[in-house]
Order: structure tokens, then C-alpha cells, then sequence
């Protein structure tokens, strides 16, 4: 259980110098304090409603409502397996019930080694390569049985370690907050809120 | 320049037509078109030059005002008479741009997102100055990594070269533009919710009226929320002109439009067509489009707009791709959604799976919505286990009558989005066409013969 740490502390307190209003950063937070830790702790809950200035209980508040975050520790990797119509149609279920055997798990739990997380998703966006799934949010495309079994394969013996991050992390790439920042919007906001 | 992490080799552009012209689509067979150099070698950002240093804000307004361009999210309302809601002299004012694509069936602004963010951006801009507003947000689908990452990069070097920012290309507008991150949950994407997330607030949408985005949306201040397609067409509006747009496709369907079709066709994809002329029958089985349903089979059905639409059967093959003529038809085109489904497809369980959906996502705002989805989802999944019961069907139809009464086109509404109504869409449509295999399955405890039998289970659970 941990607060963010000095470096993602950093990160945050840029994250809310872009939103005309603190509590706008809270998702993006909530995201940080994923990636640190693998899941969102209690303890970066009542960190985040500090550099917000809400209270914890408003955190977890709007962090519950979404379904990416996670409040107990998760697999390293999620694979989250598409069963919406258009995967449906072309065998989504049938590659579910194949990595439940394959995991040994039931969708919606987690290995034993905490290796693997797997879910039964809605849909990712992907229809017209169904059946589909991701891995940590990193998309593979018309998968077989056969795929799927060599894609656990690899992913236990650490072969896409550089493509696909652990659980928490989704953008390698963070928007950074550049010298011509025109900060024309918080201008205004605080204009408007002195009214 | 970029650090963008390479895709993985599977990743490909699916089944683009080469031919025909490509307003949106255009690099998204170039290998370095979502760089900021690939973007500009292609002719990127000078449609944004020319707008702040030819144009006026009002002649931006006015060329998209001509063009007809209706809004790509799904409810089809033209962007130019969208921009026209804001008050006058209210300010600050915001641009809210929504990626939150999640529609089961819709796959376009992923790619766009993905494969041409400079693109995006630049319409953003564009868009911003149109309106006056002082501030951008990007809210791109949490479960989106690749096209943060892409549109992460994209900002950061669009800022680096004064393309967004302070005295963009050395004019006195000004613009940020915040890329914002979702977390999953499909509601999002309707505009007050979005705008509900977008101030740290649980995704539930809000009241209209009064909160409609234009007038009181993010921080209560005017607001226009616009669909990742829609934005990404403004560049070419500027660059060609709003007549020009106008000029392609159906005069009541302007422009070129992607569909992603999916299901039981040969070659699914993702098509850049001309809007309101291509019809039905083309799409799905001209070779050079999905090339036929699989095995050489028959349409039973298909969803012409997104899990929220009625669906359509061979009776409107075809029909064109037209705005109005579909709306008229009693569906909608909605998010450019296609999903195919041929003669061996399980209706109820198709039924059962998108309002599983609807069930799931519902945010629990309003009680017909979040009670009826689940009683809904309880009936059809009873019917699927083989325990259906022989007032099941009219219980069905009775929660369908409680959420939109009288079960029309477009739905009546007893919630404050349009999120529970979808969930009748497609139970009015199979039982009204197919109401034998619902009562096949409560009789018998299986579907009729000749239809697949999905390995459905008791899943559903989330960690």
C-alpha cells in the first residue's frame, strides 16, 4: 500500500496544472497510481484526494464507476478476451472457454502465480479482426486457440516484456507540458470563478 | 524524433479499398504517416495555416456550415449547425473531443486515432478557432494504449513546432489541446457524460434540458463535443472547401464516411465510401469490399449502426448508405457500425449477447435503464440455459414497453440517455422476425436446427 512516489508526485502535480479545475485530473491520477503499483491502493487514494483537495471517499467514489481500475493486485498480464456480437459471431466465446482450460482459471480471476488475469471484455474496437483480444490493453487480432496458446507461452517466458508493459502502465508516451503552454483556458476559468 | 513504441507485426490496416478518393483514410498506408514529419511531407497542418492566416473564424465556421458534414458519433447532427449553439459572447469556451469510441460494432476513430493523429489535432485546432474556444480536450477510450501513446507524441511535437500553444504560427490565437485519458465505461461516450468524466465526476449523463453541452457543458460553460471522425475531415473542408465536400457522395449524405463491417462476410474491413450512394449489397459483397458472406451463405440479418440500432434483414440490401433514407427505414446508420450475421446465427443468442451489453454498461442513473437492462439480460440468458419459462416472451416485451414505450422508431425515452432504449433494439427487432426461435428455445430448451451453438457460459464476472 503506497502513496505515489516522489517521481510520479512530480508527474501528477503537472497533470493538474493542464485542467482548469483540480478534479479534472482524477482519472489520469487514478492511471498514475495504477501504473505504480499494479492496482490503485487505499493509501494513493487518500494521496489523490489530497493534491485534489477532495476527500478520499470522492476519490473512490469516481474511481469504482470505471472498470479499468483495479483495488486489489491483479495478474501481471490481463488479458482481456472480446465476447461482444462481432467476435461472438466468429468464435469469441469458443477462444474464452479455450483460455479458461488453457489458464486453468475462470474468466474474471487470476492465476495462482498471479502471472495472469483474464476477463471477459465488451468491445475493444477491433470488429472487423475478431476474434480479438488484449493484453494489458495491447491489441492481438484474429486469434486461434493455437495464437492464444503462444501468446501465454511467450508472455511466461518473458519474450514481449518490451512490447507489452506489466499491468498499470498504458502510455509509454506522457504529454508533456511544453514552454508554449498557452494556459489561455485556466486564465479564463479563473475569470469566470471570480465572478 | 518520435519514440513512439513500434506496433506489433500483427497489426495491420484492415481491408482499405485502394481505390476512390480518401479524404480522412489518406496515410493510413504510409508507415511513418502518424509522425510528425510523415504528416507534413503529406501535406499536414496547411489547411491550419491557412485558416489563421487566411481565414476568419466565421469563414471557418461558414465553409463547414457548407459542407453539411454530419457528426460521425452516431446521432448524424451536422457539425457547422452544432458550432452555431454556443451563445454568443459567453466565454471561456471548450472543445471536447470524443475518442471514447465503444459502440459494439465501430471501429474507425481507433485508427484514426491511431494511424493519423496529427490529423486529428489539426482539425481540433482548426475547430478551436472556429469557435473561439480556449481550450481542447482529447478523451481517448482508456483501453486505447497504442492511440495515447501516438496522440502523447503527436502533441508533444505539434507543440514543439507552434502548432498548437501560444501564437500559433506566429498568430495571436491561442489554443491548448489536453490529451485526457477514460477508464472504461461505454456511456462515456454519450457527450454529458463524457463531460461528467471530464471533471473527475462518475460517468453519468446529465439532464437536456438544460445541460446541453453548447450552452452549459464542461465547468457549465458552452461546450462542443465532436466525434474523432468529424474533427479529422475538418482539414480537408479547409484545404478543398465545404462545397467541394459537398459535392461528394449524397446530397443528403455529404462527404466520405468510414464503415467497419464485421461478422460473417468473407473479408471484414474498415471502408472509406462515399456517403449516402454506396448501398448494403456493395459492402458486403462487391470483391474489393467484404467479398461475399462466408461459405457462399445467405444474410439473415444484419445491424446497420451499432448495437443500439434496429437491425435489418435481405429486404434492405439494397438500400444506400443514406442518412435519411435509413432513419426513414426505421434504423439508423448511427456509428458507421456493420455487423453481419448470416443464416446460421443464433438470434436469441445474438439477442442475449447485446443486451448483456447494455446491462453491463448501464451507469445506474435512471431505474428503467438499470433495472429493465438486467431483467432483460436475466430473461434471455434463462432462455439460452434451457430454462426458459412459457411467459417469458411476453415478459420480455412487457420490460421493453416499461423502458421505451410503445417500442418504436426512434425509441421513446424514460431515462435521460439514450442507453436503455438501445437495449430494446434489438429484442424488438429478432422477436418481431424470429419470434419462433424464442419459442423453440422455451419449448425445447435449445435453439432451432441449423444455427451454431456458441460455447456461452456463466461468465460475466469482473475482477
Amino acid at each position: 500500500m503506497s502513496r505515489l512516489n516522489d517521481a510520479n508526485l512530480a508527474i501528477a502535480r503537472e497533470i493538474v496544472g493542464r485542467y482548469p479545475r483540480p478534479k479534472s485530473a482524477l482519472i489520469p491520477l487514478l492511471h498514475l497510481a495504477q501504473e505504480q503499483d499494479g492496482y490503485v491502493t487505499t493509501d494513493a487514494m487518500t494521496h489523490i484526494g489530497e493534491l485534489l483537495g477532495i476527500t478520499s471517499a470522492d476519490v473512490y467514489g469516481t474511481a469504482s464507476f470505471y472498470e479499468m481500475f483495479k483495488f486489489h493486485p491483479v495478474g501481471r498480464y490481463c488479458i482481456n478476451v472480446c465476447s461482444n456480437i462481432s467476435c461472438q459471431l466468429v468464435g469469441g466465446w469458443e477462444l474464452l472457454e479455450h483460455a479458461e482450460h488453457r489458464l486453468g482459471i475462470k474468466a474474471g480471476s487470476t492465476t495462482e502465480d498471479g502471472m495472469f488475469t483474464l476477463e471477459d471484455v465488451e468491445c475493444i474496437a477491433a470488429c472487423t479482426e475478431a476474434p480479438a483480444l488484449q493484453v494489458n490493453y495491447r491489441y492481438r487480432y484474429t486469434v486461434t486457440n493455437d495464437d492464444f496458446d503462444q501468446l501465454v507461452d511467450d508472455l511466461s517466458a518473458g519474450r514481449l516484456t518490451d512490447e507489452i508493459p506489466p499491468h498499470g502502465t498504458l502510455a509509454r508516451v506522457r504529454q508533456r507540458t511544453p514552454q508554449n503552454w498557452a494556459d489561455t483556458g485556466r486564465a479564463a476559468q479563473a475569470e469566470v470563478d471570480a465572478r | 524524433m518520435t519514440d513512439v513504441p513500434t506496433p506489433p507485426s500483427s497489426y495491420h490496416v484492415p481491408g482499405l479499398v485502394p481505390s476512390g478518393p480518401k479524404l480522412v483514410t489518406g496515410r493510413f498506408d504510409q508507415a511513418d504517416g502518424h509522425t510528425y514529419e510523415g504528416y507534413v511531407r503529406t501535406g499536414g497542418y496547411t489547411a491550419l495555416r491557412r485558416a489563421l492566416t487566411e481565414m476568419t473564424p466565421e469563414q471557418v465556421h461558414e465553409e463547414v456550415k457548407t459542407s453539411e458534414m454530419q457528426g460521425r458519433g452516431g446521432a448524424g447532427f451536422p457539425a457547422g449547425v452544432k458550432w452555431g449553439f454556443l451563445p454568443p459572447d459567453v466565454f471561456p469556451r471548450y472543445i471536447v473531443v470524443n475518442g471514447d469510441e465503444s459502440e459494439p460494432g465501430t471501429y474507425k476513430d481507433r485508427m484514426l486515432m491511431e494511424l493519423d493523429p496529427h490529423q486529428l489535432i489539426e482539425g481540433t485546432v482548426i475547430s478551436a478557432y472556429a469557435v473561439g474556444a480556449a481550450q481542447a480536450f482529447l478523451y481517448v477510450r482508456g483501453e486505447m494504449a497504442l492511440a495515447q501513446e501516438r496522440i502523447a507524441q503527436a502533441l508533444n511535437d505539434a507543440y514543439a513546432n507552434n502548432m498548437v500553444g501560444r501564437n500559433i504560427l506566429g498568430t495571436d490565437f491561442s489554443v491548448d489541446v489536453t490529451l485526457s485519458w477514460g477508464a472504461g465505461a461505454y456511456i462515456v461516450g454519450e457527450e454529458t457524460a463524457l463531460i461528467e468524466s471530464l471533471e473527475g465526476e462518475r460517468g453519468m449523463p446529465r439532464l437536456k434540458p438544460p445541460f446541453f453541452p453548447a450552452a452549459k457543458g464542461l465547468y457549465l460553460q458552452p461546450t462542443i463535443v465532436n466525434n474523432v471522425e468529424t474533427l479529422s475531415n475538418v482539414p480537408w473542408i479547409i484545404n478543398e472547401g465545404g462545397q467541394q465536400f459537398h459535392d461528394i457522395g449524397a446530397p443528403s449524405s455529404t462527404g466520405m464516411r468510414m464503415f467497419a463491417v464485421s461478422g460473417h462476410v468473407n473479408s471484414p474491413g474498415v471502408f472509406e465510401v462515399p456517403n449516402g450512394v454506396t448501398t448494403f449489397r456493395m459492402l458486403f459483397e462487391a470483391p474489393e469490399y467484404c467479398g461475399g458472406v462466408r461459405d457462399g451463405r445467405s444474410v439473415k440479418a444484419f445491424i446497420p449502426g451499432g448495437a443500439s440500432a434496429m437491425w435489418f434483414f435481405s429486404e434492405h440490401l439494397d438500400m444506400a448508405l443514406d442518412k435519411p433514407t435509413v432513419d426513414q427505414a426505421g434504423s439508423m446508420l448511427g456509428s458507421g457500425a456493420i455487423v453481419v450475421m448470416d443464416d446460421t446465427t443464433d438470434m436469441v443468442a445474438a439477442c442475449w449477447r447485446i443486451v448483456r451489453f447494455f446491462a453491463r454498461e448501464s451507469c445506474g442513473k435512471c431505474t428503467p435503464c438499470r433495472e429493465g437492462t438486467t431483467w432483460l439480460e436475466r430473461i434471455l440468458k434463462r432462455m439460452l440455459d434451457g430454462h426458459g419459462r412459457p411467459d417469458d416472451l411476453a415478459t420480455l416485451m412487457e420490460v421493453c414497453e416499461s423502458i421505451s414505450p410503445g417500442i418504436a422508431w426512434p425509441p421513446r425515452q424514460t431515462t435521460i440517455c439514450p442507453l436503455g432504449p438501445s437495449a430494446v433494439s434489438p429484442i424488438a427487432s429478432a422477436v418481431e422476425r424470429f419470434r419462433h426461435e424464442f419459442e423453440h428455445y422455451v419449448e425445447h430448451g435449445r435453439p432451432i436446427d441449423g444455427v451454431h451453438r456458441h460455447a456461452i457460459h456463466g461468465t460475466g464476472a469482473h475482477v
